[in-house]
């Protein structure tokens, strides 16, 4: 369908709908259309404002001077921006080390996850029996498990692989915590490829690697960004397993050296923490910009089902 | 400290497991080499230990480290390697730590967080491991805060009095007599000063209490208040009699009946409060002594404000828990951890903490420091109050944390805000509490 084909349909509704029962259109259907728009624009507006308000104020908060941060009637704007705050930042905690760890396993983490997610995802896309349903089952339902629940015994299994206190131990930690949604996301995005693209490939000769190479594996590359952005975006924020796991100051990760900031009792240094917490965000954020059309495209792609 | 057998040896005994490591781990091994390391390893004889600080704040961060440097520089056979902890996050660090055998050598907290890990036979017992000198400087009602079956599990080192952070302008406009340490307000002229202070659209005083539980428990000691008993079997019993009553009637009463505190900071923690009394919304707040150091930062120019001590009742009581220092049980080189601690609350080390801190130590030999009693932030009022601070009541209660938690923060939010009264609040604290602690004194 073109986009004239799609304006055409799009028109004759809005005609449609702005007739009265005797078939006359409505002189005030055109007003109401435009009062329908704008109140739609201002929905959007303002959830782009609800969504977009705390990383505002974080950005604001990161450049204002102590005595602004304990002002009753605060601005959105710093009458007196500063970088003190970043500055104080990097010299109480080691902010590049700990972003450096953190690149370090969320780039590792999202890779072998999804290294180890597309055959695996193809496979229960592709082989429906009772066992397949059962493994899909088992990976929705281990999503519900608390964080609480397993880290004790995760804990124990990496001190008898002398992987506590290692980046590789963290790494494998998140592998195998984000591998679930991956696996989840990536099957959709499998069953939507045509599995008649498959046959053909098999009536040319190919086997079933070469085929998930060369014929599926790039057919599912949005999905694959998608979800391997999603596993970044996981081990990146992710808090608690570094907490536990890691005990060398050089090996922590960046949202673990955040709580430095805070003192007992919700005491925070703001200031500093601000700061530290907008560079956390960054990276995400940018990683949303260059490749969200990718993401778009990958998540409409396993969406719908051929 | 743990010495890993001979490669040999381990590989015989665990061939299956290396095997599974190395090919879970191949892939991450080969863009990291040399990740892992076990940094506690002895070499040439050195041993490491490894301290966990809580300290956060900027002057705290940097006193901690340059101690540690100088240990460093002066024992090359023992290092101490730093490590960051967190206020947060520590409790549940730590009990994972313990329960997978890898916790820090010598560790910081606070002494309320104690009581677990010590009945968990977690800390060592540092009894027979202490100094005659530091156990000499430290006040023996100190010494209760982290004593527990009669075991010394921690060593108190800084500790924080509540205070009321005042308006100057405002209290010299209102004419209320100005407290000192030597005299105090009673409640009682308290609450004629808050009301007093409180016109316009001024309040006497805002209470953050969004915590409420252990500010209203460790300034009942003033009253005489106790909430936990214990009986000479060790169970421990609340009971929420008229004198421990007397603290949250007022609380209660300023914010409901005078309308001399405000309503909306109950729910607000400290830090919140402090735009509102720069702006002169509020004429006091009570908050902790460390407090100064963000109002020393953020006050506007020319904000005069200064330092009351608590009010008293029948004494100037309050309870407090320290910041304490404990060794693990695991770990084996436990003279030399101590040696570290000792060396660290030496008394001119425990002054550079408190400053860097904004706290008071609990070295009798450091509190005498003339940079404490100095008149500039007000440190001399805090100072004086050293004397009359006392052990949390709920310090040694197995089972407070979730008295707590579901029983208390809940019940004392609605009587504060009005939404409950004394009898239904006693009830609660009393029936529901003791049916909690029962859980644990079985």
């Amino acid at each position: 369908m073109s986009a004239g084909e799609r304006t055409g349909d799009s028109r004759r509704g809005d005609t449609r709908r702005g007739e009265g029962r005797g078939g006359t259109p409505r002189r005030y259907a055109p007003a109401r259309r435009a009062a329908t728009r704008t109140g739609q624009y201002a929905a959007l507006l303002g959830y782009l404002v609800f969504l977009a308000f705390p990383f505002l104020w974080l950005l604001s908060t990161a450049f204002k001077p102590p005595r602004e941060l304990g002002s009753m009637h605060p601005t959105w704007v710093p009458e007196a921006p500063t970088l003190e705050n970043f500055r104080q930042a990097f010299a109480q905690q080691p902010l590049s080390v700990a972003a450096a760890n953190s690149l370090l396993a969320a780039a590792v983490s999202a890779l072998l996850a999804i290294l180890l997610a597309t055959p695996m995802a193809y496979a229960l896309a592709r082989f429906r029996n009772r066992l397949s349903r059962a493994a899909t089952g088992w990976v929705v339902i281990s999503q519900a498990f608390p964080l609480v629940l397993v880290i004790i015994p995760l804990f124990l299994i990496l001190k008898g692989l002398h992987l506590v206190d290692s980046r590789i131990g963290l790494i494998m930690v998140y592998v195998v915590w984000s591998l679930p949604f991956a696996l989840w996301m990536l099957t959709g995005y499998v069953r939507a490829v045509p599995r008649e693209l498959e046959e053909a490939a098999a009536v040319d000769g190919a086997g079933r690697f070469r085929t998930l190479v060369s014929v599926t594996a790039p057919l599912l590359a949005p999905g694959i960004v998608a979800t391997a952005l999603f596993a970044f975006i996981t081990a990146w924020n992710e808090f608690f397993f570094a907490l536990v796991l890691l005990k060398s100051p050089e090996k922590q990760t960046l949202p673990v050296v955040l709580t430095h900031f805070l003192g007992a009792e919700g005491v925070a240094d703001l200031g500093p923490l601000a700061a530290a917490a907008l560079l956390a965000t960054l990276p995400s954020l940018l990683l949303f910009a260059v490749i969200q059309r990718r993401i778009t495209g990958g998540m409409l792609a396993g969406a719908v089902k051929n | 400290m743990r010495h890993d057998p001979a490669p040999g040896r381990r590989f015989r005994r665990m061939p299956r497991r290396r095997l599974l490591t190395a090919a879970a781990a191949l892939p991450a091994a080969a863009l990291l080499p040399g990740c892992s390391d076990d940094r506690r390893r002895p070499s040439g004889g050195r041993i490491t230990l490894r301290f966990q600080s809580l300290a956060w704040q900027q002057d705290s961060l940097k006193a901690n480290k340059q101690l540690v440097a100088e240990w460093n520089r002066q024992h090359p056979d023992v290092r101490v390697q730093y490590v960051q902890g967190a206020w947060p996050t520590v409790h549940d660090q730590l009990l994972t730590s313990f329960e997978g055998g890898e916790a820090p050598d010598i560790i910081h907290d606070a002494s309320d967080d104690l009581a677990d890990f010590a009945y968990g036979g977690d800390l060592a017992d540092l009894t027979p491991l202490l100094p005659p000198r530091l156990r000499r400087d430290i006040p023996q009602r100190s010494w209760q805060t982290a004593t527990f079956n009669g075991r010394i599990h921690g060593i108190p080192f800084l500790q924080e009095p509540r205070v009321l952070i005042a308006n100057r302008t405002e209290l010299h406009r209102s004419g209320v007599r100005i407290p000192t340490p030597e005299h105090p307000w009673t409640w009682r002229e308290f609450e004629e000063a808050a009301q007093r202070l409180t016109r316009g659209t001024t309040y006497g005083v805002a209470w953050p209490l969004k915590e409420p539980v252990s500010a209203t428990l460790n300034l009942s000691l003033s009253t005489g208040g106790q909430i936990f008993h214990r009986h000479r079997d060790g169970k421990v019993e609340v009971r929420f009699d008229a004198v421990d009553q007397a603290v949250p009637r007022t609380i209660h009463d300023q914010v409901n009946v005078d309308r001399s505190a405000s309503r909306t900071t109950l729910g607000m923690g400290g830090s919140d409060t402090l735009p509102g009394f720069f702006a002169g919304r509020y004429a006091m707040v009570p908050l902790g002594f460390s407090y100064r150091q963000q109002i020393a930062q953020q006050a506007p120019k020319g904000f005069d404000w200064t330092v009351l001590p608590a009010p008293r009742g029948t004494a100037l009581d309050q309870g407090v828990s320290p910041q304490t220092l404990s060794i693990a049980e695991d770990c084996p080189y436990k003279e030399e951890a101590m040696a570290f601690i000792d060396f660290l609350l030496s008394p001119p080390n425990m002054v550079r903490l408190a400053l860097g801190d904004w706290l008071l130590p609990m070295g009798q030999q450091a509190l005498k420091d003339p940079a404490l009693r100095t008149d500039r932030y007000d440190w001399a009022t805090g100072t004086a109050l050293a004397g009359s601070l006392r052990s949390a009541p709920a310090q040694s209660v197995r089972g407070y944390p979730e008295w707590k938690d579901k029983i208390a923060t809940p019940g004392l939010q609605e009587y504060y805000s009005g939404a409950i009264g004394l009898t239904a609040l006693r009830k609660r604290l009393v029936e529901d509490g003791n049916l909690v602690l029962a859980r644990y004194q079985r």
